[in-house]
């Protein structure tokens, strides 16, 4: 399956992939609305760690084998057959968060409930790909190089 | 310490939409963003801007703009502000003035004033997108003519040619001045256009293996990075004696700027300065320059054809000519509003001449001594667009070197200060925070659209005058008037004025 | 207003010719018949033809046609002849009064050989020794004006149309075996008589139609090369580098119009090698002289006729043959006219000269 892979050499540490996130993750999509007056605010579901030397973006990597699906009490977590996308059912979920302390890679964000990237289920291309400055980051197939 | 210059610019952040992301914060290595102490605020201190705009780019609100920092002085139409300015820097330096980039100096650009032609009723315009429109270019020594077995097979012994898809050409710009992400991103655009890039006097980084088919290797005065492979792995030699912007000043890359890639490709230790002399300590006159041609000659077996490029100075046409008697098969010449990485802004902005006037003047000097077809003459020194490229052609040129454009494509903002090594855009520095900001593989496909598109406005162009090919265009100097220029003027460039 | 050498003028036009292969005689008369009938492709303003085989009786001499506009001029520029050329003939062309031409200058024709031992201090060979007269008649001796300089051969020209200028000059009275014939339609001239077509240097005479957009190079191209275009028209420069390929560069006609007419790269690149190399080398070496823009042109010679045709077919030439002869026209039916049932018609292409060559060539003497 397709998911978003970045180029840690490429990287700006612009953060822009966190702006574009939350508006595409807000009720309004608008740039400024989402980022400076929606309540709640919208959450990021993707994160960039380092500095100006060395970056990267990190989320959520739709595991084979989520460890977020096995663990969550409810059977909110779940990964779509077809898809492959891990998606948080909120009707199910209780925001208890035992899915955050199980992800190795820490992609599980909070907000009333567990929140986490759906690579923009229903786009051509994830927002932060899509407005990532300098290509760092890429919607690839990766096969089992994951 | 004050230093008695107020800054050139004001950034201005509009707070009513800046949504405190950071992006420009972390963007600026002027430093003239940063955040409040609870790290939720973004600030501005203007002082170090250069209006580079890395930050106005990338904001995703729209929510900054820089403006001209407003301080008047009292009127003085001689004691400029300007020259204030640059006295108060040198007495606080005591050292020479450096610029980047080609003279701001608002002299004549005879571009703007010189007009092209199109047909009507007489001679029917050609429509490109019906007809071929050729602008391949032959770069070379020709022979005087051709000798033919019977019509169909040719006897001529060729002397090498390059064969380039487009008069355009990326003029020399050295790893070292520019990121390798940069000259790479050239050296694609070249080989996916079917022209060439050229190394400037930086060497040939290894990463730049695959593009050898494309590059034009240069041998300057310090010999950085020359080397029989290097020389072979070219599709032309060529000799540097001058840059337009910096006629008779040799180069300086300063030791922080080498890295250990630069210093690997220049052949010079890491850290150290490289110095390129201001003559070649081999060339001290024209039958100097003649054995050096003949020693490349013999070190690439005569399979490399040898450029000389020189600087557009009062003599240029006489030079001209006494390079391609000394074996030069291509002579570049560079106008004195050519860029550069840096430059003593005296030296930038004083001398040499316009090579509209250097190039009309070695065009007709060398078709008086009727070698011009002979040898093949390349222009450069600032060409902004497809219509200063058609005129440099029908003044004379074969083909132009363009720099600036390429690198405008690629994210420069003109702010010329390249030779601080703080580009932001990732181009004209060795740092790798702000190298890694110019990606290859986004920035090839932008010069090469740059490209493209200027080669179809020189077809539409050539179309319009009934030309469908450019080697008919080629010092067709009828296809171009003159507006608002002397007699003189016109005559230096062979052309009519307007309404004659 | 300006005339042809102080500023450029493009023209539109009809050209015509015919050529006997097995170098049998035709009478102006049909020549004058097929050009008449374009009447409409020209303006008045220029007309002209050329003759070979015309002066067998001088055949080993140049036979010089010249305009005077005055008798300074006719004086001096006799002066310079003779000491230049041994003369043997000096005499009034004849010609007929035609009511739509007047005006017109004092019109002479020169019989003679090289002035040999002026010709060895300057030297020059024969043929460039000529063209150097000839070209210093026409640049420095103001009212003077050779526009025929060839041997056994002549051109014929005036200010007017055609058919009147073939009366004027009484052109059913030679007999040639390559007629080429020309109607001008200038777009900006006074219309002077040394404007007219065709142009002529040595055996080279030359009819054009159409306006060349490549002008300027093609003119600086040649301009290296010692030649001055002084009348500032296509035909001028067309002519100099047909010179200067076949008399220079010794190169074949056929060779010669594959530079003025080459193919266009896409074909090339399709090409077999041999070929390929050939073309390339060729635009390589010559992209000067490529020309461009809409023109046809007969190009007339002792040694044949060849008939080109600009590279995007812009403009029309038409070729028919019947029998040992070869005519061509901007207009078929001017072919027809004269040819009515013609073997072979076609329409000349861009990247298709046609050469016909005279079969029993005249002997050069050198």
């Amino acid at each position: 399956m397709k998911i978003v892979y970045a180029k840690e050499e490429l990287c700006l540490n612009c953060r822009l992939c966190e702006v574009y996130c939350k508006t595409a993750h807000s009720k309004t999509k608008d740039v400024l609305k989402a980022n400076k007056y929606e309540n709640p605010a919208p959450v990021s579901r993707i994160t960039v760690y380092g500095d100006k030397m060395l970056s990267a973006a990190v989320n959520c990597r739709h595991c084979d084998n989520p460890k977020c699906v096995q663990a969550c009490i409810t059977g909110a977590m779940t990964k779509d057959r077809k898809t492959g996308v891990v998606s948080v059912n909120e009707d199910k979920c209780i925001g208890c968060m035992t899915c955050l302390a199980v992800c190795p890679f820490g992609c599980i964000k909070t907000g009333k409930f567990a929140v986490k990237c759906d690579l923009c289920q229903g786009e051509d291309e994830p927002a932060c790909v899509k407005n990532c400055p300098n290509r760092a980051l890429v919607y690839v197939d990766l096969g089992g190089a994951r | 310490m004050v230093n008695y210059i107020p800054r050139r610019f004001t950034v201005v952040r509009d707070r009513e939409l800046c949504i405190d992301c950071g992006c420009c914060v972390r963007q600026c290595s002027n430093e003239c963003h940063y955040f409040s102490d609870d790290g939720k605020t973004a600030l501005v201190k203007s002082d170090n801007c250069v209006a580079c705009h890395r930050c106005v780019d990338l904001c995703p609100t729209g929510a900054l703009r820089i403006e001209k920092y407003i301080c008047d002085y009292r009127d003085n139409a001689n004691w400029t502000p300007q020259y204030q300015q640059e006295i108060c820097r040198q007495a606080e330096t005591g050292g020479v003035l450096l610029s980047g980039m080609g003279t701001p100096k608002p002299y004549p650009i005879y571009w703007d004033k010189i007009l092209l032609n199109a047909s009507q009723v007489t001679n029917p315009s050609i429509d490109p997108l019906r007809e071929p429109m050729e602008i391949r270019t032959i770069l070379g020594r020709k022979p005087e003519k051709i000798t033919v077995e019977k019509k169909g097979k040719s006897t001529v012994e060729m002397p090498p040619q390059v064969i380039i898809e487009t008069p355009i050409m990326f003029s020399a710009m050295s790893f070292g001045s520019i990121s390798l992400n940069a000259q790479k991103s050239l050296a694609m655009a070249a080989k996916s256009l079917g022209t060439l890039f050229n190394t400037g006097e930086g060497g040939l980084h290894p990463d730049l293996a695959d593009y050898t088919d494309c590059a034009i290797v240069q041998v300057a005065s310090g010999r950085f990075g020359v080397h029989k492979d290097y020389l072979n792995n070219s599709r032309f030699v060529e000799i540097k004696i001058g840059q337009g912007a910096k006629p008779g000043i040799g180069g300086h890359l300063p030791g922080e700027k080498v890295n250990v890639e630069v210093s690997n490709a220049r052949m010079i230790p890491e850290g150290s300065d490289a110095i390129s002399p201001a003559p070649h300590h081999d060339i001290y006159s024209i039958e100097d320059l003649r054995q050096l041609i003949w020693s490349i000659k013999q070190a690439t077996d005569n399979k490399k054809p040898v450029s000389v490029k020189i600087a557009a100075v009062h003599n240029v046409a006489a030079i001209a000519s006494g390079c391609a008697r000394a074996g030069a098969d291509i002579i570049a010449i560079d106008g004195f509003r050519g860029g550069t990485g840096a430059a003593p802004t005296r030296i930038r902005d004083n001398v040499g001449i316009p090579i509209e006037l250097a190039l009309a003047a070695a065009d007709q000097r060398l078709r008086d001594e009727g070698i011009r077809s002979r040898i093949s003459l390349v222009a450069a020194g600032s060409f902004r667009c497809s219509a200063d490229i058609v005129k440099a052609i029908a003044l004379g040129a074969d083909a132009c070197y363009c720099a600036s454009a390429p690198l405008i494509a690629m994210g420069c903002h003109m702010c010329q200060t390249c030779n601080t090594g703080k580009c932001n855009w990732g181009i004209a520095t060795q740092r790798p925070e702000l190298t890694k900001r110019l990606n290859p593989d986004i920035m090839h496909e932008r010069v090469e659209n740059l490209i493209n598109a200027w080669n179809h406005e020189i077809k539409e162009i050539m179309g319009g005058m009934g030309i469908n090919s450019i080697d008919s265009l080629r010092g067709n100097r009828l296809m171009l008037r003159g507006l608002g220029l002397s007699e003189k003027e016109l005559e230096i460039l062979g052309i009519k004025h307007a309404g004659e | 207003m300006l005339k042809e050498g102080q500023i450029r003028i493009p023209s539109g036009c009809a050209i015509a010719a015919i050529i006997d292969r097995k170098g049998g005689l035709i009478n102006g008369s049909e020549i004058i018949k097929s050009i008449s009938l374009m009447h409409d492709r020209s303006n008045g303003l220029g007309g002209g033809f050329a003759a070979y085989g015309i002066y067998p009786e001088h055949k080993d001499e140049y036979a010089f046609h010249i305009f005077f506009e005055n008798k300074e001029a006719h004086q001096k520029c006799e002066e310079f002849l003779f000491k230049h050329f041994n003369i043997d003939v000096a005499e009034r062309i004849p010609t007929k009064k035609v009511a739509s031409i007047s005006n017109g200058p004092d019109i002479w024709r020169y019989f003679g050989r090289v002035n040999r031992v002026r010709m060895k201090n300057s030297r020059l060979d024969e043929g460039e020794y000529v063209v150097q007269c000839v070209t210093k008649i026409n640049a420095a001796y103001d009212g003077a004006y050779i526009f025929s300089s060839g041997k056994n051969m002549g051109c014929f020209k005036a200010v007017g149309y055609p058919e009147d200028v073939g009366e004027f000059y009484m052109l059913d009275q030679y007999n040639a075996y390559l007629w080429t014939a020309h109607g001008r339609f200038p777009t900006n001239t006074p219309g002077w008589w040394g404007g007219a077509h065709p142009f002529n240097i040595l055996d080279w005479s030359i009819v054009h139609n159409g306006e060349i957009s490549s002008y300027d190079a093609n003119r600086r191209y040649i301009e290296q090369f010692g030649y001055k275009c002084t009348m500032q028209t296509d035909t001028e420069v067309i002519t100099y580098l047909f010179d200067h390929l076949i008399r220079h560069h010794g190169l074949p006609a056929n060779v010669a119009a594959d530079v003025l007419t080459a193919p266009e790269w896409d074909e090339i690149d399709r090409m077999d090698k041999e070929k390929k190399e050939y073309f390339t080398n060729l635009r390589a070496i010559y992209s000067g002289a490529l020309v461009n823009g809409p023109f046809s042109v007969i190009l007339g010679s002792n040694k044949g006729l060849l008939a080109i045709n600009d590279r995007l077919k812009l403009r029309s030439l038409t070729a028919a043959t019947k029998g040992d002869r070869a005519y061509f026209a901007s207009e078929e039916s001017a072919i027809r006219i004269i040819c009515p049932d013609p073997e072979k018609v076609w329409s000349v292409s861009g990247a298709d000269p046609v050469f016909v060559p005279l079969e029993t060539p005249e002997k050069e003497d050198d």
